[in-house]
C-alpha cells in the first residue's frame, strides 16, 4: 500500500524531503492517517539475503513457495556473475567434483518448494546401500535402506544442479526478489526502539532514517536496507564477521581432496572406508561416474593433487581394496554368536556380506583439495541479523551433513518467518528469531558433536582402541534397532540421535 | 460524595463481593503503587483536570493533581519500557503472538477472510481498547486492519505513537487518549472490538462489557482476554507472577476483581454479545513460551459476536 503512495508522491527527491519534514512536527498531535512514506522505496527490502549459493537460494525459494510469504521483497547479495542469467547445463558436460549427498529430508523439502522437479532433468544418483569399514580389517557395517522400509538412503547431486534447480525454482515464480552482484562491505543496525523517551518530541531525522530497518552497504558503493539480514554467506560470513557473532572451533589437521572418477559397471551402493589418516568415500553420481572424497593429512593431500592421473588412480584403488590394512570377514549366517538373540528383528543387511567396492578406471575430473575445519557460531541470531548454513556451522564432511543441515536451518527459518507475518509480528525482532535459534543450535550442534566424534575416534591407530571401533561397527551392523536408528538420524528423519524426551 | 459500587455477579458467595470505592477525597489515600502501575492500561491518568472530570463511573478515577513527582517519575519510567521486550512487560510480549493467533483464526473464520493471506484483515475496523504501549495495536495493523487504539493513560498514548511512527505499516494506527464511554458517546462503531487483559481492571465490569458491546456493529466481533478467578490463578498469576517471580509488579492484579468463564459469558450475553469460542493460554517454563489449549483455568480468552 505504501508503495503506491510513494509512487505517486515521489517526484523528487529533495521535493519530498520537504514535504515530509512539514508532516513529521505534527506528526505526534495528529492522530488522522498521515501515511510516512520514506523517499526512495526501491533500495528498501523485507529480506536481505547475503550470499546466493545453495543455502541462501534455499532460503529464498522457500520463501516464495509458500502463501504467507510470498509477497515478501527479497535482496540477494553475491557477486558470483551466474546468478544473474540462467543457466543451461548441458547433459555432456562432465561431473563436477564438487557435489553434495541429499539425505531424504532435504528431498522433502526440495518437493515442498518445487525444486526437485528441476533436479532430476539434469544428471543425479539415487543410492539405497552404504557400506563402512576400516583399514584394521576387524569389522564392516552395510546399510540399506529397506532397513527403514525405504527406498533411497540419500541422493548425490552436483552443487552446481542444485544451485541452478532452486534459481530456475524462483524464476518461475512471481517472487520479488532483486540480485546485487556485488559484496557486502558493511552493515549499519540502528538503534533498538524499545526505550523511548516521551517528552522528546520525534525529530525529523529520526523519522527520515529508517528506524526500524538495517543498512547494507556493498562493494560497488549502493547501499540498501531491509528488515531482516540473513547470512548465508559460507564459513567465512562476512555477516557474521560485522554482526559480532563468537565462534568456537578448530581446524582439523586434514585437507579432503575431491574428484570425479570412472567405472566400468554401474554403482549404486556409498562406500567409506576409514584409513589411518582419514576416511575415503566413494558416492556414486550416476553415469558410471563416481565421487571420491578423501581426507588425509595436508601433505599427503598436495603430493595426491600434483602426481599423474595413472598414479593417483592406482593409489585410489589401492585405499579401497587391499591398502593399509586387510578385508574384515564376513560372518556366516550359520555361526551363533552373541548377537544372534537380536536375530529376530534382523535387518535385511545384516546379512550381507562384505563386498569390495567397484575399481576405478580413470579419472574424469581435476583434483581440487579443501582444508577441514569445525567452526560453530555461538549465537545464531541478534536483532534483525539471522545466520544460515555454513555461515553458522561448518562440519566434517565424512557423513556428508554439512549442506543437509544448512537446508535444515533455510526450511526452519522461512517457516519461522511464515509464523511471525501470519500475527503480524516484525519479521527482524529477537524474539521471533530465536525460536529458529532454539529449534536449530541443539540439532545442529547435537550432530557436530557426533561427526568430531567419529572424527577423533577414526583418526587414532592405538590397539585397544581398534577392537572398540570394530565392536560398534559390529553393534551396527547386527543390532538392528542401534542401524535403523542410525539410518533415520542420517537421513534426517530424526532430529537427535537418541529418541530423547522432546523438550520443546 | 462517595459513590459505592457494588459489583454483583451470579453464584458469587459473600466472600466475592468486591467494592469499590469511587471518593475523590480518599483517592489521595490509595495506595498508587497498586493500581497506577498496570500490564494493561486502565490506570490513573497522569494528566489530571480534565480527564478526572470526564470519566466515568466505569474506570478508577483520574489520580488529582496531587500526586507526588515521585510517583509521577516512577510511572513515567515503567512507561518507556513498555517496548522493552526484556524489560517489566516480558511477560505481555511473551504472550502477545499466541493471543494473535487466536484473534487471527476467529477473526478470519467470522469474516471469512483468507487465512493464508499476510493481510487478512485489510478493510476491517478494529478497535484496541487499553491498547497501552500498542503491542497489541501494532500487528494488527500490520495484518491490514484499519485500527484505533485506546487507552485512558496520556503517557501510554505518546509511547504508542512514537513507537508505531517508526514503522510505516503501523503508522496509520489511530491513537486516542480515551474511554471506551467516551468513544460510545461519539457514536462509533467497529467491526471487531478487542479488549485484551484490561477487564480486571476495571471497576464494573458489566457497564464495560456494555460499551463494548455498543462499539461493535450488529454481527460484529467482541474479543475480551483476561484470567480466570480461580485457585490455581491465585497461585500462578497473583503468587508465583507476583511475589515469587517478580513478573508483575506487585498489587498489578486483584484476585477478587477477576472473572470465571461463565461470569464473562454471561455479562457479555446481557450485552448482546453470544460467546462464540473460548480458549485458554498455558506458559512453558521450560520453553519460555505460551501456546493456545483446551484449559481455561489461569488466563483465557473469549470471542463473541454481536446479536442484531
Amino acid at each position: 500500500m505504501n508503495r503506491i503512495i510513494v509512487g505517486r508522491l515521489s517526484v523528487n527527491v529533495s521535493g519530498l524531503r520537504v514535504l515530509q519534514r512539514s508532516f513529521c512536527s505534527s506528526v505526534a498531535e495528529k492522530e488522522s492517517e498521515v501515511k510516512q512514506s520514506f523517499t526512495n522505496n526501491d533500495d528498501q527490502y523485507d529480506v536481505a539475503v547475503v550470499g546466493g549459493g545453495m543455502v541462501g537460494m534455499a532460503l529464498a525459494c522457500s520463501l516464495a513457495s509458500m502463501p504467507l510469504t510470498k509477497h515478501l521483497s527479497v535482496a540477494i547479495i553475491d557477486s558470483n556473475p551466474a546468478l544473474g542469467k540462467s543457466n543451461f547445463i548441458k547433459k555432456e558436460d562432465p561431473p563436477d567434483p564438487r557435489v553434495s549427498t541429499v539425505t531424504p529430508a532435504t528431498i522433502s523439502f526440495f518437493k515442498e518448494i518445487g525444486a526437485w522437479q528441476y533436479v532430476q532433468q539434469h544428471r543425479h544418483a539415487y543410492f539405497d546401500k552404504m557400506q563402512v569399514w576400516d583399514y584394521t580389517g576387524l569389522g564392516y557395517t552395510k546399510y540399506n535402506a529397506r532397513d527403514v522400509n525405504k527406498e533411497i538412503l540419500g541422493c548425490v547431486v552436483e552443487n552446481k544442479v542444485l544451485h541452478s534447480s532452486l534459481l530456475s525454482c524462483m524464476q518461475n515464480t512471481e517472487f520479488r526478489k532483486t540480485i546485487y552482484p556485488s559484496r557486502l562491505t558493511s552493515m549499519a543496525l540502528l538503534p533498538s526502539s524499545s526505550s523511548i523517551s516521551v517528552d522528546s518530541t520525534p525529530s525529523a531525522t529520526t523519522l527520515f532514517t529508517k528506524g526500524h530497518l538495517a543498512k547494507l552497504d556493498l562493494s560497488d558503493g549502493k547501499s540498501l536496507y531491509a528488515k531482516l539480514v540473513v547470512g548465508a554467506d559460507g564459513g567465512k560470513s562476512r555477516v557474521r564477521e560485522l554482526a559480532g557473532f563468537k565462534t568456537t572451533g578448530w581446524s582439523y589437521s586434514q585437507n579432503a581432496i575431491i574428484c570425479t572418477v570412472e567405472h566400468n559397471k554401474e554403482n549404486y551402493c556409498a562406500w567409506q572406508r576409514f584409513l589411518p589418516a582419514g576416511p575415503i568415500a566413494l558416492l556414486p553420481i550416476g553415469d558410471n561416474f563416481s565421487n571420491i572424497v578423501w581426507t588425509m593429512n595436508p601433505k599427503d593431500a598436495s603430493d595426491c593433487k600434483s602426481m599423474n592421473e595413472d598414479d593417483f588412480v592406482k593409489i585410489l584403488n589401492h585405499a579401497l581394496d587391499y591398502g593399509y590394512g586387510p578385508h574384515p570377514k564376513s560372518i556366516s549366517s550359520g555361526s551363533v554368536d552373541m548377537f544372534s538373540w537380536f536375530r529376530g528383528d534382523a535387518t535385511l543387511s545384516a546379512k550381507e556380506c562384505f563386498e569390495v567396492p567397484p575399481r576405478v578406471v580413470k579419472l574424469a575430473s581435476e583434483r581440487m583439495v579443501f582444508p577441514l575445519s569445525l567452526k560453530h557460531a555461538n549465537n545464531y541470531v541478534s536483532k534483525r541479523v539471522v545466520l544460515i548454513g555454513d555461515a553458522a556451522h561448518t562440519v566434517h564432511p565424512l557423513a556428508g551433513q554439512g549442506v543437509n543441515l544448512g537446508f535444515g536451518d533455510a526450511s526452519t527459518l522461512s517457516r519461522i518467518i511464515a509464523e511471525g507475518i501470519a500475527v503480524g509480528a516484525d519479521i527482524g525482532e529477537v524474539s521471533l528469531l530465536k525460536k529458529y535459534e532454539a529449534e536449530r543450535k541443539p540439532a545442529n550442534i547435537v550432530m557436530m558433536a557426533v561427526l568430531d566424534g567419529f572424527q577423533k575416534a577414526y583418526s587414532v591407530d592405538f590397539g585397544p582402541l581398534n577392537i572398540l571401533r570394530a565392536a560398534a561397527f559390529h553393534g551396527a551392523q547386527y543390532i538392528s534397532p542401534l542401524k535403523r536408528n542410525i539410518i533415520s538420524y542420517a537421513s534426517g528423519e530424526q532430529r537427535l540421535p537418541l529418541p530423547l524426551p522432546l523438550f520443546t | 460524595m462517595a459513590a459505592r459500587h457494588l459489583r454483583i455477579l451470579s453464584g458469587c458467595n459473600g466472600a466475592l463481593l468486591s467494592v469499590r470505592f469511587f471518593s475523590d477525597s480518599t483517592l489521595a489515600q490509595e495506595p498508587i503503587a497498586s493500581t497506577a502501575i498496570d500490564s494493561a492500561s486502565v490506570s490513573p491518568s497522569i494528566n489530571t483536570a480534565e480527564n478526572h472530570s470526564q470519566l466515568n463511573n466505569n474506570k478508577k478515577h483520574s489520580a488529582p493533581s496531587s500526586l507526588k513527582h515521585a510517583e509521577l517519575a516512577k510511572f513515567s519510567a515503567i512507561a518507556d519500557t513498555w517496548w522493552d521486550s526484556e524489560g517489566p512487560y516480558k511477560p505481555l510480549h511473551a504472550l502477545n503472538p499466541t493471543r494473535l493467533a487466536f484473534i487471527r483464526s476467529t477473526l478470519c473464520r467470522h469474516f471469512r477472510k483468507d487465512p493464508y493471506s499476510a493481510r487478512p484483515f485489510e478493510g476491517l475496523n478494529i478497535v484496541d481498547v487499553g491498547c497501552g504501549g500498542g503491542i497489541l495495536s501494532e500487528p494488527l495493523a500490520r495484518m491490514g486492519a484499519t485500527v484505533t487504539g485506546i487507552d485512558a493513560v496520556e503517557k501510554n498514548i505518546k509511547i504508542a505513537r512514537l513507537h508505531a511512527d517508526l514503522d510505516p505499516e503501523t503508522s496509520t494506527i489511530e491513537y486516542c487518549c480515551t474511554t471506551a464511554e467516551k468513544l460510545v458517546e461519539e457514536q462509533r462503531k467497529f467491526d471487531a472490538v478487542i479488549a485484551s487483559e484490561v477487564i480486571e481492571h476495571v471497576a464494573d465490569p458489566a457497564e464495560f462489557c456494555k460499551s463494548l458491546s455498543a462499539l461493535t456493529v450488529s454481527e460484529g466481533a467482541t474479543v475480551i482476554s483476561t484470567i480466570n478467578r480461580s485457585m490455581r490463578a491465585y497461585a500462578t498469576a497473583i503468587i508465583a507472577a507476583e511475589h515469587i517471580l517478580h513478573w508483575l509488579p506487585k498489587g498489578t492484579h486483584q484476585w477478587s476483581s477477576f472473572l470465571t468463564p461463565e461470569e464473562l459469558v454471561l455479562i457479555l450475553q446481557r450485552a448482546s454479545i453470544d460467546v462464540k469460542e473460548m480458549a485458554g493460554f498455558v506458559y512453558n517454563p521450560l520453553t519460555g513460551r505460551w501456546s493456545l489449549s483446551d484449559d481455561i483455568s489461569v488466563n483465557f480468552i473469549a470471542f463473541g459476536t454481536k446479536n442484531s
